[in-house]
């Protein structure tokens, strides 16, 4: 019994958020890694284009509730996903045409479109908070739990509850679904085959008839549609608040090199390995330690970090890979 | 009339011209080879030809068509087939990926092609859901030469293909070149084997200074005392 109830703490309060926070930043990573991989420059932009997505998918979700559409128990977001992707695709398209372009065509250094897309950020950032202001909003709705903590109790007989939220669960279907889709079009068709290509070998790409215009383009449209599905996903699990996408950057990116930058399967395998990071180092697991250790307090709360100092972690294992193994877990491009 | 006729070509890659008025004729279903000492401008040569360098006298043409002023894209819709020298296959691709990236700009059913390069090089069918940055360096130049026939080209150029092979190897790659010349494609190779080289060439040039010295057939190459002596070591 004991034992069953450090369990059900450790899947509660552990591995339910950290999988729902690792399928949002495996999404996130995702697109950064693929704008790395093929468009050659690490996108500092990315976190405000989850911003930018995220709200125009909130104000779509409100206009679908004040005509009274929704999906019942899901979320209405999920119904205002494809017009997020849609507008937000078209957002960075027009960026990749008024901004990008011009530094590809000089052939200018990755460094340099890093400082550019630092820009681009600002001004996302700033759009954004134009459109859907600095506060904080909550927009998911429908049913909130597919367990509930007092139902689980009640049905186990067990002291410790367990909750699992739809948004979580809808976190992880969609990301697997993205991830899916993803993979098949990398792997499958003759234009995710010729990105694969682009970015394995530009001049021989090029030399093959590829072209690149299309290439970057059908790249930008696949990072947005990332983007925004992870922002909509993180907004719905937790709440949509303008600046938090911009803290998000940094377990992101993170995600993406511990899994080896350029590499999509690094990226979902780096997202997870920091989410659990994250969260693990941030629980207090005096709980968890009373039930398994008998006849033993704990005298602190057993926390190796307070939850304020969570991006600490990310930061951390993001030197450590850069340190000892730049390439990353999977074969990516050195940074 | 030669199937290609690069004459003249000068040019360089900033100010200073490397080739210096150089001419180099391939016939129909021929070999022609490039050789010469290092920085004699081999390679320079053979990317003007497939117009990676801006010419500045000179023209090509390729069946009689004149396409001085073409990009290397373009080029190869015209029948032109470039395996250049390093990096010249997509690593983490598949065999077959490759190929199929080589046959990108067609529209038309590839599968027949992708055939005859697996009869033409047999390792690589057994191979071909292996990725091409696994493979060893022989047979990555046999990917390399595949994708760049998965256009059906006319005119294959290659850039050095047995650098950093061994002998056997190299010779074993030398023998499948001369069986795509006896499909009716011209060949025409920059290589550091010059010796090796020569004997399987029905065209051979010496460049020296981004010129040519020396212009004759591969065996009459191989017979002068001259050339003997200068550049294949006695």
């Amino acid at each position: 019994m004991e034992f069953l109830n450090a369990l059900v703490a450790i899947l509660n309060y552990v591995v339910v958020p950290a999988t729902a926070y690792g399928a949002q930043l495996a999404l996130g990573a995702l697109g950064v890694t693929l704008i790395y991989g093929i468009l050659r420059f690490s996108n500092f932009a990315h976190g405000d284009t989850m911003a930018f997505g995220t709200g125009i998918t909130i104000i779509v979700t409100w206009g679908l509730q004040a005509l009274g559409i929704g999906l019942g128990p899901l979320p209405t977001a999920l119904l205002a996903l494809p017009f997020g992707i849609a507008i937000t695709a078209a957002l960075v398209l027009a960026t990749d045409r008024v901004v990008y372009r011009y530094y590809r065509k000089v052939k200018t250094a990755p460094v340099i479109l890093t400082m550019v897309s630092v820009g681009v950020m600002f001004v996302m950032n700033g759009v954004t908070r134009l459109l859907i202001g600095v506060d904080e909003i909550q927009f998911a709705d429908g049913e909130r739990f597919v367990v509930a903590a007092r139902a689980f109790k009640a049905a186990t007989g067990l002291n410790e509850p367990l909750a699992i939220r739809t948004t979580q669960v809808i976190t992880v279907v969609v990301a697997g679904l993205v991830v899916w889709a993803l993979f098949w079009f990398l792997a499958r068709t003759r234009t995710g085959k010729s990105m694969r290509a682009f970015s394995d070998n530009e001049d021989l790409a090029l030399l093959s008839g590829i072209n690149p215009n299309r290439v970057v383009a059908v790249t930008w449209i696949i990072a947005a549609a990332l983007a925004t599905t992870a922002g909509t996903l993180y907004g719905l699990d937790k709440s949509f608040k303008a600046f938090n996408y911009f803290q998000l950057l940094l377990p992101i990116f993170a995600a993406a090199i511990v899994g080896g930058l350029g590499n999509p399967l690094g990226a979902i395998a780096g997202g997870f390995v920091i989410a659990f990071s994250e969260v693990g180092v941030t629980y207090a697991w005096k709980k968890v330690a009373t039930y398994l250790i008998p006849n033993w307090e704990a005298e602190g709360l057993m926390q190796l970090l307070s939850t304020e100092y969570k991006f600490a972690v990310s930061f951390a294992i993001l030197i450590i890979v850069l340190l000892f193994k730049p390439t990353g877990l999977f074969k990516g491009k050195s940074v | 009339m030669s199937f290609l006729d690069a004459s003249d070509m000068t040019g360089g890659y900033g100010a200073a011209d490397i080739l210096h008025g150089c001419t180099l004729k391939v016939e129909k279903g021929q070999i022609a080879v490039i050789v010469g000492p290092n920085g004699a401008g081999k390679s320079t040569a053979m990317k003007a030809v497939f117009g990676m360098l801006k010419l500045r006298g000179g023209h090509v043409k390729l069946d009689g068509e004149d396409i001085t002023a073409l990009s290397p894209q373009e080029r190869v819709r015209k029948g032109m087939g470039f395996v250049p020298q390093v990096n010249n296959v997509f690593p983490t691709m598949s065999v077959e990926e490759n190929l199929e990236m080589g046959a990108f700009i067609r529209t038309d059913d590839f599968r027949p092609t992708m055939e005859q390069v697996y009869d033409l090089f047999p390792i690589l069918r057994d191979k071909r859901h292996q990725n091409a940055g696994e493979l060893s360096g022989g047979q990555r130049q046999q990917v390399a030469v595949g994708r760049a026939l998965m256009t059906q080209p006319k005119l294959l150029m290659l850039d050095e293909p047995t650098a950093g092979v061994s002998p056997i190897v190299m010779d074993e790659l030398f023998d499948r070149i001369i069986e795509v010349a006896r499909t009716g494609i011209s060949i025409l190779m920059v290589e550091q084997n010059a010796r090796q080289a020569l004997e399987i060439a029905d065209q051979g040039y010496v460049l020296v200074q981004g010129a040519n010295k020396y212009t004759d057939t591969g065996a009459a190459l191989m017979a002068d005392p001259e050339v003997r002596r200068t550049f294949l070591g006695g």
